[in-house]
C-alpha cells in the first residue's frame, strides 16, 4: 500500500529538477529537444503535444468502444440463452487479458492497410471538416488508427462493467414493462439503460484509464512527431508512455529526469481518472 | 330443458412469440440483407469481407424493420434494435477473431521442431527461421513471473484477508488504494522500479523485472482473493468462533482451506494479468540472446523478444515476432482455462 505513494514520491523525486527548470511549460510546451548533451540549458523538453496525443487517441478509443461495449452487454445480459452467456463472459476475459504487445502487432499488420485505405476515402469526401483534412496526404500511422485499437482493446473493459451493473438492474421493474405490454428494447430502454448510467460512465473512465496508459500497442501504430496533431487521419502523434518508451533507450541523464517527470504526470491523470472510476461504479453498485 | 353452455378453457397464447409465417420473414430479412450486401459488395467500392459485413449490417436493421412492419410501431423499433444490437456484437467479434486468426496463422510459419528448445545465443535475428528458438524468452519469463507471484501473492492475500476477515480501520480505505492501484500505468510502474532498484543496484536485472511485475500483478490477486473470502460462509466463521478459536486460527484453518482453489485462481489470473507486460520490462529486465538463469544479468522475456524482433523490420525476424506472440497467445489461453478449471472446483463446493 505504500507502493503508490513511493511511486509518486521517487518519480516527483527524479523528476523534480525538470519542473523547477521548466515550470509549467513543461506540460504545455511540445518541443522535445535536448540540445547540448553538455549543457542542460540548452534544452527545450515539453510534453505538450504528447499529452494532447495521450488525450485524444484515448476519447477516440472511448467513442467508438463505448456504443458496441453497451450494445455486446446487453445482448450477453438479455439476449442470448444461458450457456451462451457463460462462454461469452469467459471470452470476454480472455480477451480482456490479452496482452498489448499481441494487439498491437496486430494492429501494426493487420489493421494498419485496412484503415490507411479507410482514411483516404475519408479524407476524400468529408476533408472539408478541419479534423479529418490531411494536407501532408501522408496517412497510416495516425492517431486515428491508435484510437480503434485502443477502442478495440478496451472494449472487453467497459463490457464486463456495463454487464455487471446491468445484470443488477431491478428485475421486478423489467418484468413489470413487459407485463403492461412493452417490448423488450422498450424494458431496457425505460429501466436497465437508465439504471447502469453511472456504471457506465464508471465502466468508461476505467477503460479510459487504461487507454492513456497503454504503451507498446501505441507505440507500434502511432508516428512519433513532436506536434500537436488535430488532424486525426495524419500519420503523426505520440502519447507520453510511447514517448517514455521511445526516448528511453539512448537518454541522457538530465532526459531521463524528464521521462521521469512525463512520468509522473501521467501517473497523476491515470490516478486521478482512476480514482472517479472507482466512485462513480462503486455508487452504482450500492444503489442495489 | 336446460341450455347446456359450452365454456371452452382458454387457449393460452404467447403474443410475445414469433408466429412461423413472422419467423420466415425474418429469416428472408437476414437473407435479403445478405444478397444485398454482396452486390453491392461486387459494385461498389465496398469490396472484400469487411466490405459485404459493413453492407449487410447496414442493411439487415432496414430489412428486419420492413418485415415486422404490420405488427406495430413499437414492435419495429424493438426488431431494429435487436438488429443493430446483434450487428454491433457480431462487428466487435470479428477483430477478436481476426487476433486469434492471424497470431496462429503468422505464428506457426517461424514454429519448427526445435523452436521451444533453441535460444538465439548463435542466431542473428534474420537468419532463417529454422535456427534458432524462443527458448531463453520463455525461461526468462517464467523466472520473473515465478519470483513476482512469490512476492505479490502473499501481500494479496493479506490484504484482501485485512479487507474481508479482519475489516481494520483502514479496510476501505486499503480497497480503494488496490482499486485504484490496478489503474496504474505498466509503464509507470516500470519506471518507478527503474529508478529505485535499476540505478540502485546498477543496471538492468531479472529482478527489477520481477519487482515491476509484482507491483502490476498486486491488485489483481488482492482484488480477486477479496472476491473469493467473500464467498465463505458465515456460518463456517461464527461456528469456528464459538468453538473457541481466535480470529487468526479461523482464518489459516478454517477459511484459507475452504477456499484454497479461489486464491489459486487469484495467483492465475495476476499471471494472466503480467505474463505479456512489455513496457515496464524495456525499463527493467532489458534483452538478453541467450538462456540465462542468473537473476542478477538482463533476461530475455516473450513480451521484449516480439517487440524487439518487430524493431528489426527483417522479414524473418518479424515471423519470429509472430511466433513469439503465438507462444505468448498460447500460455494466456492456457492460464485461462486453468482459472476456469479451478473456478469451477469452488462452485462444486
Amino acid at each position: 500500500m505504500v507502493v503508490l505513494a513511493a511511486i509518486g514520491g521517487f518519480l516527483l523525486y527524479r523528476g523534480f529538477e525538470i519542473f523547477k527548470d521548466f515550470g509549467f511549460s513543461f506540460i504545455t510546451g511540445s518541443k522535445w529537444d535536448i540540445g547540448n548533451a553538455e549543457d542542460t540549458s540548452t534544452a527545450i523538453l515539453g510534453i505538450g503535444a504528447m499529452l494532447f496525443g495521450s488525450v485524444i487517441t484515448a476519447i477516440i478509443a472511448v467513442v467508438i468502444s463505448v456504443p458496441f461495449a453497451v450494445a455486446t452487454a446487453l445482448l450477453i445480459e438479455f439476449y442470448v440463452p444461458k450457456w451462451f452467456k457463460t462462454i461469452l463472459i469467459s471470452v470476454l476475459d480472455l480477451v480482456a487479458a490479452l496482452p498489448s504487445v499481441v494487439f498491437g502487432i496486430w494492429g501494426y499488420a493487420v489493421l494498419l492497410p485496412l484503415v490507411e485505405n479507410w482514411s483516404k476515402t475519408i479524407e476524400h469526401y468529408l476533408g472539408w471538416i478541419p479534423i479529418f483534412n490531411v494536407p501532408s496526404g501522408i496517412f497510416g500511422r495516425s492517431p486515428f488508427l491508435a484510437g480503434l485499437l485502443l477502442g478495440l482493446m478496451i472494449v472487453p473493459i467497459i463490457t464486463s462493467v456495463a454487464r455487471e451493473v446491468y445484470s443488477q438492474a431491478p428485475r421486478d421493474l423489467i418484468d413489470a414493462a413487459s407485463a403492461l405490454g412493452g417490448t423488450r428494447w422498450g424494458a431496457l430502454r425505460a429501466v436497465v439503460l437508465p439504471f447502469g448510467r453511472s456504471g457506465l460512465v464508471g465502466g468508461t473512465m476505467l477503460g479510459l484509464g487504461r487507454a492513456l496508459g497503454e504503451t507498446v500497442a501505441v507505440y507500434l501504430t502511432l508516428n512519433l512527431v513532436f506536434q500537436v496533431n488535430f488532424k486525426i487521419l495524419a500519420s503523426a502523434g505520440g502519447n507520453v508512455a510511447s514517448l517514455i518508451a521511445t526516448k528511453f533507450g539512448e537518454a541522457t541523464e538530465y532526459e531521463l529526469k524528464a521521462l521521469m517527470a512525463a512520468g509522473l504526470v501521467l501517473f497523476l491523470v491515470t490516478l486521478l481518472v482512476n480514482f472517479g472510476a472507482t466512485i462513480i461504479v462503486n455508487k452504482s453498485r450500492k444503489i442495489v | 330443458m336446460s341450455v347446456v353452455i359450452e365454456t371452452m378453457p382458454p387457449v393460452p397464447t404467447q403474443p410475445w412469440r414469433n408466429s412461423k409465417a413472422q419467423g420466415m420473414r425474418n429469416f428472408l430479412a437476414i437473407v435479403l440483407a445478405l444478397i444485398c450486401g454482396g452486390v453491392i459488395n461486387r459494385v461498389t467500392g465496398l469490396s472484400g469481407f469487411l466490405g459485404l459485413f459493413v453492407g449487410t449490417a447496414f442493411l439487415f436493421p432496414v430489412f428486419v424493420a420492413f418485415a415486422n412492419i404490420n405488427r406495430g410501431a413499437n414492435v419495429v423499433v424493438d426488431r431494429i434494435a435487436s438488429a443493430v444490437i446483434a450487428v454491433a456484437f457480431i462487428a466487435v467479434t470479428i477483430p477478436w477473431l481476426s487476433i486469434f486468426i492471424t497470431v496462429f496463422r503468422k505464428g506457426s510459419e517461424a514454429f519448427h521442431s526445435s523452436y521451444l528448445t533453441d535460444d538465439m545465443r548463435i542466431t542473428p535475428s534474420g537468419d532463417d527461421l529454422q535456427y534458432g528458438g524462443i527458448a531463453h524468452a520463455i525461461v526468462g519469463t517464467m523466472l520473473m513471473v515465478l519470483v513476482a507471484t512469490v512476492i505479490s501473492v502473499p501481500f494479496g492475500i493479506i490484504a484482501a484477508i485485512y479487507i474481508v476477515e479482519v475489516k481494520g480501520r483502514f479496510a476501505s480505505l486499503i480497497r480503494f488504494l488496490v482499486q485504484a492501484m490496478s489503474g496504474v500505468p505498466s509503464i509507470v510502474a516500470g519506471l518507478f522500479v527503474y529508478s529505485t532498484v535499476v540505478t540502485f543496484f546498477g543496471g538492468f536485472s531479472a529482478w527489477a523485472g520481477a519487482i515491476a511485475l509484482s507491483i502490476l500483478m498486486l491488485p489483481t490477486v488482492a482484488r480477486t482473493s477479496e472476491e473469493v473470502l467473500k464467498l465463505v460462509s458465515v456460518d463456517l466463521r461464527t461456528s469456528s468462533s464459538a468453538l473457541g478459536a481466535t480470529q487468526a486460527r479461523t482464518v489459516f484453518t478454517i477459511v484459507i482451506p475452504t477456499v484454497a482453489s479461489g486464491l489459486i485462481t487469484a495467483a492465475v489470473l495476476g499471471v494472466a494479468r503480467v505474463v505479456g507486460e512489455t513496457a515496464p520490462l524495456i525499463l527493467t529486465s532489458s534483452y538478453f540472446v541467450a538462456t540465462s538463469r542468473n537473476l542478477n544479468e538482463p533476461i530475455a522475456s516473450l513480451p521484449i523478444y516480439i517487440f524487439s524482433s518487430l524493431g528489426l523490420g527483417d522479414q524473418n525476424a518479424t515471423a519470429r515476432a509472430w511466433g513469439g506472440a503465438m507462444v505468448l497467445l498460447g500460455l494466456v489461453f492456457f492460464l485461462f482455462l486453468l482459472t476456469r478449471l479451478f473456478s469451477s472446483r469452488i462452485k462444486r463446493k
